[in-house]
C-alpha cells in the first residue's frame, strides 16, 4: 500500500523551510539573483535593441551618476558629486525612502497599510493649500513661518488620513487593506477637486505656486561657488538631509524604543501582546499616527522641496513601491537606503535606456519588473530549501 | 547530502551565469554590424536631403521632445509623428532627435528637460499644458538652450528670452471638420434617417478648459454653418487620456440620441464606440479610418512639423524666433486629414470652398452674428489673455474687421496669444453633468 502511494504521488523534490541561514549564504543567493536578473534583462534588451548589454549597463550607470568627462579638470568623484544626475538620483531615492519609512512601522505590526499614496497626497494637499493662501504681505517677509505651517499642515493631514482606518480597525476590526486603499481614491478626488477650486480655468493644472516669490519653497543649500555645484544639488540638499535624519530616527525607534518593541510583538501575535499586557488598540492607533506623520512629511517634501505644486500623481506611485522597498529590507531602515537605491538606480537606468534607444518608457518598467521579480523570488530560496525526496520503499 | 545540494546549487547558478554571458557574447558580434548598417543608410539619406533642402548647417542641432504620454495617446502621437516628419524633411539623423515619453507634469518635467540638455539638445519642446512652469525653470537655468512649449500661455508675460509658446488656429480646422459633419447630418435628414430636430451631435471633451471649449464650439459652428438645425451635447471625462471613460462617454451620448460623435480627448475610445454602434465620428489628431472603417469621416490635426522646422532652422542659423508662435492654415499647421469614403460626395468641394473663404478672411469662425450667448450676440468679451497667474480676465477680444465689417471673437490672434481663450458656452450647445 505504502509503496504504491509513493510510486504515484511523491515528486522527486520537496520544499523544506530553513530554520536559519548563514549570512554568507543569503548574500550569495541574493548576488546570484541580481546577476541572473541582469542577465535576463540584458537578454531582453539585446533582443529589443540589438545593442550590446555592456553599452546598456553603461547607460544604466550614467543615468544615476552622470557621464564621466575626461577632458574636464575635475576628479572622477568630484564630477559625480557636483553633477546633476547624482543629486537627482539621491532626491528620488530619498522620496522613495521616506515613504518606505512611513509604511514600515505599520507593516512590521502586520497592519497592511496600502494607503500611503492617499496619506502623502492629502498631506501634500494641506501643505500646498498653506502655500497657496499665505503668499503675500506679512508672509513674504516670514517665509520660514510659511514653511513651518506647511509642515504642520502636511503632518496633520497625513495623520488624519492614516488614523481614520486605524480607528475603524481598532474599534470594529475592519479590513485595513481595503479601507486604506479606498482612502487613496478619496484623496485623489479631493486633490482634483481642490485644483478645480484654485484654478478656475478648468485646465486641471495647478502649475508651480509662487514661482517668483518662492514662498513656501524649501530653501536652497549654499555651497561655495568654487565647488561648482549644479543647482539641483542646492535645491534638493535639505530634502535629502531631512530624509536621512528621519531614517536614523526610525532605526532607533524600531530597534531601541519600547514602542518599537510593542509594535513588533503585536505584529508577531496579538494574543501574546494581550497576554503580556500591551494595549493593542493603543499600539495600532499610535503606530498609524506615526506612519501618517511620516507620510505627511513626505507630502511636504514633495510639495515644498520638489514639485512646488500638486497633481494627483504627486506620490509618483511610490506609495506602493515603498512597500517593496520596506519589505526587501526586512523593515530595517538602514537597509532601506540600499533597497531604495537599487530600485531608483534601476528605474532611472531602464528609463534612460528606453529613451536613448528610441523605445517607449514602458521598456524601462519591464526591466525594473524583471529585476524586482528575481530579487523577491530569491527570498524563497533564502527561506526554504529544495530537498531531494528520500524514498523509503 | 547537504553538501551535495550546495554543490549542485552552485553549479546550476554558475551555469546560468555562464549561459547568460555566452548568450551575450555570442550575439554581440552578429548584431553589431547590423546596427552600423542602419546607421550608414540613414547617414547616406541625411547627406542627400540636407544638400537639397536647407542651406543652414543643421549638424549641430539636437532636438528633444518631452511628451506627457506615449504613442498610445493620439495627442502625444501627433507630436511624435511630427518630429519624425520634421526629421525626414530636414534630413536629421536618428541621433539628432530624442524623445522622452510619459513625463509627468511635475518636477519630472524639469529633470527630463535637464537630461535632454545634458544629452546635447539645443532645442527642447514639451507638449503638455502642465509642463509649462517646469520648462520655464529649466529655461532660466540653461539660457543657451531654446525651450518651446505647446499650448502654454505665459511666454509673453514671463520675459524669459529662451522660453517660447506655440499653438495653432486649430479652430479653423475644427470648423472645416464641422462642415464635413454638417454635410453628413444633412444627408441623414434628406435620407429620412432622422428629422431635422434630431440632428444632435455628441462631443466627448477632456476638461471644461478653453482649449476644449474653443474646439467644440468651432466644430459645432462649422456643422451648423451647413446644417442649421444642428445642436450639440458635451460630456467631460475629466482626463486627457482614458480609453474606457471616453468609450463609455461616447456610448452614453449615442444612447442619449446623438447621431454623430466627435471628441477632444486623446484615446481611441470614442471612435471605437462609434464603430460598434455604427455612428459617424469626427476625430482629432489621428486618422481613424483603420480603426473605424465604416464610421470615420475626417479628422482635423495640428501639424507641428512646420513649427519644429522653423525653430530648428532658426537655432541652426543663430537667429531668434517668435516668443509666442501661431500656426495657421497658411503655415501648414492646421490640417484636415483625408476625407474617408463615409463622407458625402460633395464634402471635398465644400471643404475647399469654405477653406478658401477662411483664408481670404471673408468668413470668420467665431463671427458674432452666427451665434448667441443666452439669447444675445456678443459685443464685448474680456478674456484672461495675459497670464500672470491671477485668472483675472483683462483683455477685450471682440474685434471688428475693417475690410469685411465682421465682428468676431479673435481666437488665437496675433495681438493676443496663441493658446485658446474662447471659454464661452454658446446657445445650441448643452454641457451634460
Amino acid at each position: 500500500m505504502m509503496a504504491k502511494q509513493n510510486k504515484i504521488h511523491e515528486p522527486p523534490f520537496h520544499i523544506v523551510k530553513r530554520p536559519a541561514i548563514a549570512g554568507w549564504k543569503s548574500v550569495l543567493i541574493r548576488a546570484i539573483a541580481i546577476i541572473a536578473a541582469l542577465g535576463v534583462s540584458s537578454l531582453v534588451l539585446l533582443i529589443l535593441t540589438k545593442k550590446s548589454p555592456l553599452e546598456a549597463m553603461k547607460l544604466v550607470y550614467e543615468a544615476s551618476f552622470g557621464v564621466y568627462n575626461k577632458s574636464i579638470d575635475k576628479g572622477f568623484f568630484a564630477q559625480i558629486f557636483t553633477g546633476r544626475k547624482f543629486w537627482a538620483m539621491l532626491q528620488e531615492l530619498c522620496m522613495l525612502l521616506v515613504i518606505a519609512l512611513a509604511v514600515t512601522p505599520a507593516f512590521k505590526m502586520k497592519y497592511w497599510n496600502l494607503g500611503a499614496q492617499g496619506q502623502v497626497l492629502f498631506g501634500g494637499l494641506c501643505s500646498v493649500a498653506v502655500m497657496f493662501y499665505l503668499n503675500n504681505g506679512f508672509w513674504a517677509t516670514h517665509k520660514w513661518l510659511v514653511l513651518v505651517l506647511m509642515l504642520i499642515a502636511a503632518v496633520v493631514g497625513g495623520v488624519i488620513w492614516a488614523v481614520i482606518p486605524a480607528l475603524f480597525k481598532a474599534r470594529w476590526n475592519t479590513n485595513e487593506s481595503l479601507f486604506t486603499l479606498m482612502m487613496n481614491y478619496i484623496a485623489i478626488q479631493l486633490v482634483s477637486c481642490m485644483i478645480n477650486v484654485w484654478v478656475p480655468n478648468g485646465s486641471q493644472v495647478m502649475g508651480v505656486v509662487n514661482q517668483n516669490s518662492k514662498i513656501g519653497w524649501m530653501p536652497a543649500m549654499v555651497f561655495p561657488d568654487a565647488w561648482g555645484m549644479h543647482p539641483s544639488a542646492k535645491n534638493y540638499f535639505f530634502n535629502i538631509l531631512i530624509v536621512l535624519c528621519l531614517t536614523v530616527v526610525m532605526f532607533v525607534y524600531l530597534r531601541y524604543s519600547k514602542h518599537g518593541y510593542e509594535l513588533s510583538v503585536v505584529g508577531e501575535s496579538v494574543n501574546t501582546a494581550n497576554y503580556i499586557g500591551i494595549n493593542v488598540k493603543k499600539v495600532i492607533i499610535r503606530t498609524l499616527v506615526f506612519s501618517g506623520l511620516l507620510c505627511g512629511v513626505s507630502g511636504f517634501l514633495l510639495v515644498s522641496g520638489t514639485d512646488h505644486s500638486i497633481t494627483t500623481g504627486l506620490d509618483r506611485g511610490y506609495g506602493f513601491t515603498a512597500i517593496i522597498v520596506a519589505w526587501l529590507a526586512k523593515f530595517n531602515p538602514l537597509m532601506m537606503i540600499l533597497t531604495s537605491f537599487l530600485i531608483v538606480f534601476l528605474g532611472k537606468g531602464a528609463s534612460d535606456i528606453a529613451m536613448n534607444m528610441g523605445f517607449n518608457e514602458s521598456v524601462g518598467d519591464i526591466i525594473t519588473g524583471i529585476i524586482i521579480f528575481f530579487i523577491i523570488g530569491c527570498e524563497f530560496f533564502i527561506n526554504y530549501r529544495i530537498v531531494k525526496t528520500h524514498r523509503e520503499g | 547530502m547537504k553538501k551535495a545540494l550546495k554543490v549542485i546549487a552552485l553549479i546550476l547558478a554558475l551555469a546560468m551565469v555562464v549561459a547568460f554571458a555566452a548568450c551575450a557574447g555570442k550575439t554581440e558580434p552578429t548584431t553589431e554590424p547590423a546596427g552600423t548598417d542602419t546607421a550608414d543608410t540613414t547617414a547616406e539619406g541625411t547627406e542627400d536631403t540636407t544638400a537639397e533642402n536647407t542651406a543652414a548647417d543643421l549638424s549641430n542641432i539636437k532636438f528633444g521632445l518631452i511628451c506627457l504620454h506615449d504613442e498610445n495617446s493620439t495627442y502625444d502621437n501627433n507630436f511624435i509623428m511630427a518630429a519624425k516628419e520634421a526629421q525626414a524633411a530636414l534630413g536629421l539623423s536618428d541621433d539628432q532627435v530624442v524623445i522622452k515619453t510619459n513625463v509627468d507634469e511635475s518636477n519630472a518635467c524639469y529633470e527630463a528637460a535637464c537630461d535632454l540638455v545634458e544629452l546635447g539638445c539645443n532645442v527642447i519642446m514639451a507638449d503638455s499644458f502642465g509642463h509649462e512652469s517646469y520648462m520655464k525653470q529649466a529655461a532660466q537655468e540653461y539660457p543657451e538652450v531654446q525651450f518651446c512649449h505647446a499650448t502654454g500661455t505665459s511666454s509673453k508675460s514671463a520675459g524669459i528670452a529662451n522660453f517660447h509658446n506655440a499653438f495653432a488656429t486649430i479652430y479653423e480646422g475644427r470648423f472645416l471638420a464641422g462642415v464635413v459633419a454638417g454635410l453628413k447630418l444633412n444627408a441623414m435628414i434628406e435620407a429620412g434617417d432622422i428629422t431635422a430636430e434630431q440632428a444632435v451631435i455628441g462631443y466627448v471633451g477632456a476638461f471644461p478648459y478653453a482649449e476644449v471649449k474653443s474646439g467644440y464650439t468651432s466644430f459645432f459652428l462649422g456643422a451648423r454653418y451647413i446644417c442649421p438645425s444642428a445642436t450639440m451635447k458635451v460630456v467631460y471625462t475629466n482626463s486627457w487620456f482614458d480609453i474606457d471613460l471616453e468609450k463609455t462617454a461616447a456610448e452614453n451620448l449615442i444612447n442619449d440620441g446623438c447621431v454623430l460623435i466627435s471628441q477632444h480627448a486623446d484615446s481611441e475610445g470614442a471612435p471605437k464606440a462609434c464603430e460598434a454602434a455604427n455612428v459617424p465620428n469626427v476625430a482629432y489628431n489621428i486618422d481613424t479610418s483603420s480603426i473605424a472603417p465604416n464610421t470615420a469621416l475626417v479628422s482635423s490635426r495640428i501639424n507641428w512639423a512646420p513649427y519644429y522646422e522653423m525653430v530648428i532652422k532658426a537655432v541652426a542659423a543663430g537667429e531668434t524666433f517668435a516668443t509666442d508662435w501661431i500656426g495657421t492654415i497658411a503655415t501648414g499647421s492646421v490640417e484636415l486629414l483625408d476625407l474617408s469614403a463615409n463622407c458625402t460626395e460633395d464634402a471635398a468641394a465644400k471643404v475647399a470652398e469654405v477653406k478658401a473663404k477662411l483664408e481670404d478672411g471673408s468668413l470668420k469662425v467665431f463671427d458674432c452674428s452666427t451665434f448667441t450667448v443666452k439669447g444675445e450676440n456678443l459685443t464685448e468679451y474680456t478674456a484672461d489673455v495675459v497670464d500672470e497667474g491671477d485668472f483675472v480676465p483683462e483683455t477685450n477680444v471682440i474685434l471688428t474687421d475693417e475690410a469685411t465689417g465682421i465682428t468676431y471673437f479673435a481666437e488665437s490672434d496675433e495681438q493676443f496669444r496663441s493658446a485658446p481663450y474662447f471659454d464661452i458656452l454658446i446657445d445650441g450647445i448643452t454641457e451634460l453633468g
